[in-house]
């Protein structure tokens, strides 16, 4: 089931850990270019799955694809394609915010002329100019999610995958952040980005709804909206969220 | 392998270092203040030993004896009793070390002489009673000479090699170097790795396309240059406090060093990759680094170990390191002549690379 | 009191979770014992000697005869002269023994490895007894040893042992779980709780107590078994005081754990100012007499230096309690002061 027009594309991936099935057969696909949306309530396998697409963690079973790549024998090859941003915003914080990119741009394989045109662009649109030599302990942490991004995509690869990016942020960083992520996927990066902030929900093209480790709803978020006949995202995920085992 | 990758990662791993505010501290600190302190606390020099002696003869014979001892550098006569009872208790007072007794009629039939040591110290004990012997019989010998009782022999000469002065000091100094390496390269990795975990950066490096092998090597290879710096510190400290100067060639020195810190940052690495959280790292490299230096013939020799555990030294790295240093340090031997421990040494730098490699998983 | 039976339920489940270092802290004190007791040793033996004859006659023959069969030596053979030095220099052997006769008389030298002073002394003392033997001056002294006679220095390592072990576990274990729960912040969710400091403080203090409690009986039992210390009424006297010591190490964890905000901390802080100074200070392995009177000063204030010399009095020594009333006054005193100055710290804090 590779087609060239997909991102990510999954079928049956199950992750057990001990008799506890965490993710349970989930298929999907992401096309390229598409911001996706992978909602679900804490514990509901949201992040075991994308530690499997970006080739940190094992499948138990199941198959699928990234960059076009297989995840369980190509998982270091997938590791060229993509960024990856934590919801801890994983940075070293005693280094300064250039060392932190210089270090991620070098990693990815660039030479010092890439590193510096790389930089210099990452520097300008998050509009960091002025911070270069500030460690990164020190500024705040709207700061360090905008740095996080830009670590994640400064080698601009063909999908980015960010954790809870906006976790822990107010709401008026979070808008712009997502200006961010427009302007990424405008350049042609797939984005794919869990959270559960609902209303960030209505900005992706698509999205599916993750609950006890099965996908309960997988379409854009008009479509679901109109299928439970409610108006807001956060009335879908109430509905397909209300037979949910797992607690918090 | 890319060497660009693996020259970006090293240099993070100096600018971290230089950041935090106890890592260069303790690179610079601690040689300073275990060369200086633990010298002279590390001693097994024995010294001052009290006698006390039940003098039962009161001859000429016995109090000559008494004086001869008490004129000895290493002991002195705490007291004269005429009891066992009242020599005991300066024993169990801890006023002496050793009882002589001297029986009745001992100048008349060259009776047998009781000597009596306190084994709660054990080294005290035996060369305290060693003194003492030597002592009595240099007394014995003279005094039989000079009645014609006996021909004087000839006598055996000591040539004390390789530390001439006797100094503890001098085998205790390369010692010390084995024990910071140890410490210093074995902690500070596993710190710097578990850290990594906790903080989740390392999570970020797996997924980028680093290499393992890339990855670990940055965490070991800072620590070679730390290990060169441990010992330049100790060579210079030994120099100018102790004046005590390596005769052999300070690269065998550095050779062996940068083996051995390779040895310990690895098993460092390794023991935090399979470690869950800070408190068990430490346990279990605590647990280790005391194996490691009870067994590497530090502070004791390993000659004195029984058969058994001689061969279990065979698998203590420090214990080549150690040899290698005392032997380069005070005897001047070459690498040609060590070639088994450097051997033995690059042996066990590579299966502790391949461990810290092994054991560093990128994906679960 | 419920509060605090669930309070130590919570630290009892957290430490037995954690089984690996669960098991270190079980398994230590035993590697520790059976090293110092079997394996390590500072008695100088198997001494390895070449000898070097020029001619061989009755007398060297004879020599040569005894460091064979002397227990003190493990005597290598024969050597040229020349390879002597090589020898001593690679650490093949610890010394030689040169025989020579000149007319009748046999000239001896030896040639001893002193680059470890106790050794070097020890050979040569060693030799010079094998070749007196030969003499007329063999001496009529006997000589025995008080309280350990087959001078074992393990029996002086015990003690030594369980006074870091103590404060292995008491110190650094609970200053490192108290940091956590601050760091994790769920030490300030129990201080915003009705719950009085007090109970906090001992729910932290019973299971470390309990565990430092199966230790001790641990570590006696293979000392009075497998090490074969002679055990006698004592024994009452060393639980006592190593209860007491148990105690004050779990102070000084709670110390620790109010002066540090991080784990790193709490374990460097341990690591490097208590543990070091217990190993290097406390007369565990070098003699305090030894010590410069400075360092001897600063011993003084080093709980593990009075625990020790307590012990070896009441383990070693079997004397009465009364022998360490001293130690005990003085170990009793600084876990007074301790505690005080904690509870006051905690209960301002809240």
């Amino acid at each position: 089931m590779t087609n060239d027009n997909l991102a990510i594309s999954v079928r049956d991936l199950t992750k057990k850990f001990g008799s506890f099935t965490a993710v349970d057969h989930i298929s999907f696909d992401v096309r390229k270019g598409e911001i996706y949306g992978f909602l679900g309530a804490n514990g509901a396998g949201k992040t075991t799955a994308m530690r499997m697409l970006c080739g940190l963690s094992y499948p138990t079973s199941g198959t699928g694809s990234v960059a076009g790549f297989d995840i369980t024998s190509e998982g270091e090859t997938i590791k060229r394609h993509i960024g990856y941003m934590s919801q801890k915003f994983s940075l070293y914080g005693t280094l300064t915010v250039a060392q932190n990119l210089r270090l991620f741009a070098t990693i990815y394989g660039m030479d010092n002329v890439a590193v510096k045109a790389s930089m210099a662009r990452a520097m300008h649109r998050f509009d960091m100019d002025g911070m270069a030599d500030k460690p990164v302990n020190d500024i705040p942490v709207g700061w360090r999610q905008k740095l996080a991004f830009a670590a994640a995509t400064i080698h601009n690869p063909e999908i980015v995958f960010l954790d809870e990016p906006t976790g822990g942020v107010d709401p008026v960083t979070r808008r712009k952040f997502w200006e961010f992520i427009y302007e990424a996927s405008s350049e042609g990066m797939t984005v794919f980005v869990t959270t559960h902030y609902l209303d960030e929900a209505e900005y992706c093209n698509r999205v599916s709804i993750m609950v006890d480790g099965h996908i309960a709803a997988l379409d854009t978020p008009d479509a679901l909206k109109k299928k439970y006949h409610v108006p807001t995202m956060d009335e879908v995920f109430r509905i397909v969220a209300k037979d949910a085992k797992r607690a918090e | 392998m890319n060497l660009r990758v693996l020259g970006a990662l090293l240099r993070k791993e100096v600018n971290m270092m230089k950041r935090n505010p106890l890592i260069p501290r303790i690179i610079l600190g601690l040689p300073f203040v275990v060369l200086l302190v633990i010298p002279l606390v590390a001693s097994f020099d024995v010294k001052d030993v009290g006698v006390t002696v039940v003098d039962n003869d009161r001859s000429q014979l016995s109090r000559r004896i008494i004086a001869d001892m008490d004129a000895t550098a290493e002991l002195h006569v705490a007291s004269v009793s005429s009891s066992f009872a009242e020599s005991m208790e300066m024993i169990e007072e801890g006023e002496a070390d050793v009882v002589l007794s001297i029986p009745p009629h001992f100048s008349r039939d060259l009776s047998e002489l009781d000597v009596e040591a306190n084994g709660v110290n054990a080294i005290k004990g035996t060369l305290g009673m060693q003194y003492v012997v030597a002592s009595i019989s240099n007394t014995l010998t003279r005094w039989r000479v000079e009645n014609g009782l006996m021909i004087p022999d000839n006598v055996t000469s000591v040539v004390d090699r390789y530390n001439p002065t006797l100094s503890y000091r001098n085998y205790m100094i390369p010692a010390l170097m084995v024990f910071l390496i140890i410490m210093i390269c074995g902690f500070l990795p596993a710190l710097n790795l578990v850290s990594e975990k906790e903080s989740g950066t390392i999570e970020a490096m797996n997924v980028t396309p680093v290499s393992r092998i890339t990855f670990v090597l940055s965490k070991l290879i800072p620590f070679w240059i730390v290990g060169l710096v441990v010992v330049t510190i100790g060579i210079l400290v030994g120099r100018v406090v102790y004046g005590l100067v390596p005769l052999g060639s300070p690269g065998a020195i550095y050779l062996a060093a940068v083996l051995l810190s390779l040895v310990m940052s690895g098993l460092g690495v390794a023991i935090a990759n399979k470690s869950a959280t800070m408190l068990q790292s430490i346990f279990v490299l605590f647990a280790v680094i005391m194996i490691f230096q009870l067994m590497g013939g530090l502070f004791t020799p390993v000659g004195s170990m029984p058969q058994w555990a001689q061969y279990v030294t065979y698998a203590i790295p420090p214990r080549y390191f150690n040899e290698i240093m005392r032997a380069v340090y005070l005897k001047g031997a070459t690498i040609s002549e060590l070639r088994m421990q450097y051997l033995c040494l690059t042996f066990f730098a590579f299966v502790a690379l391949a461990t810290a490699a092994l054991t560093y998983r990128k994906r679960a | 009191m419920g509060i605090l039976i669930s309070l130590v339920k919570k630290e009892a489940i957290h430490i037995v979770r954690d089984r690996r270092t669960m098991m270190i802290t079980l398994i230590m004190p035993l590697v520790l014992l059976l090293l110092f007791g079997f394996a390590i040793s500072t008695e100088v033996n198997n001494i390895r000697v070449v000898a070097v004859v020029e001619r061989h006659n009755d007398a060297t023959r004879d020599i040569i005869q005894r460091l064979t069969v002397n227990e003190y030596f493990s005597f290598r053979g024969l050597a040229d002269a020349q390879d002597v030095e090589s020898l001593l220099r690679c650490g093949e052997i610890e010394a030689a023994l040169l025989l020579r006769c000149d007319g009748g008389d046999l000239a001896s030298q030896i040639i001893v490895d002193a680059s470890n002073p106790t050794v070097g002394q020890s050979a040569a003392a060693y030799i010079r007894s094998v070749l007196a033997e030969t003499g007329n001056g063999n001496e009529p002294v006997v000589t025995r040893t008080l309280y350990n006679p087959r001078m074992k220095s393990s029996y002086n390592f015990v003690p030594g042992i369980m006074g870091m072990i103590f404060i292995l576990i008491c110190a650094i274990m609970t200053s490192v779980s108290i940091v956590r729960e601050k760091e994790t912040g769920t030490m300030d969710l129990l201080l915003v709780s009705p719950v009085r400091p007090v109970y906090i403080i001992f729910g932290k203090l019973i299971p470390y107590f309990v565990l430092s409690c199966i230790i001790l009986v641990i570590i006696l039992i293979m000392t009075y078994t497998v090490l074969e210390l002679p055990l006698s009424v004592t024994v009452v006297s060393v639980v006592a005081v190593s209860l007491l010591y148990i105690v004050l190490s779990l102070s000084i964890g709670l110390l620790v754990s109010s002066v540090v905000d991080t784990q790193i901390s709490a374990l460097i802080v341990s690591a490097v100012l208590f543990m070091t100074p217990v190993i290097m200070l406390s007369g565990m392995i070098f003699p305090i007499e030894n010590m410069p009177e400075i360092l001897q000063g600063i011993s003084c204030v080093i709980p593990a230096r009075w625990y020790i010399s307590a012990m070896r009095t009441l383990m070693i020594q079997q004397l009465d309690f009364i022998y360490v009333v001293k130690e005990v006054a003085i170990l009793s005193a600084m876990t007074l002061v301790l505690f005080a100055v904690q509870l006051k710290g905690f209960n301002s804090k809240k």
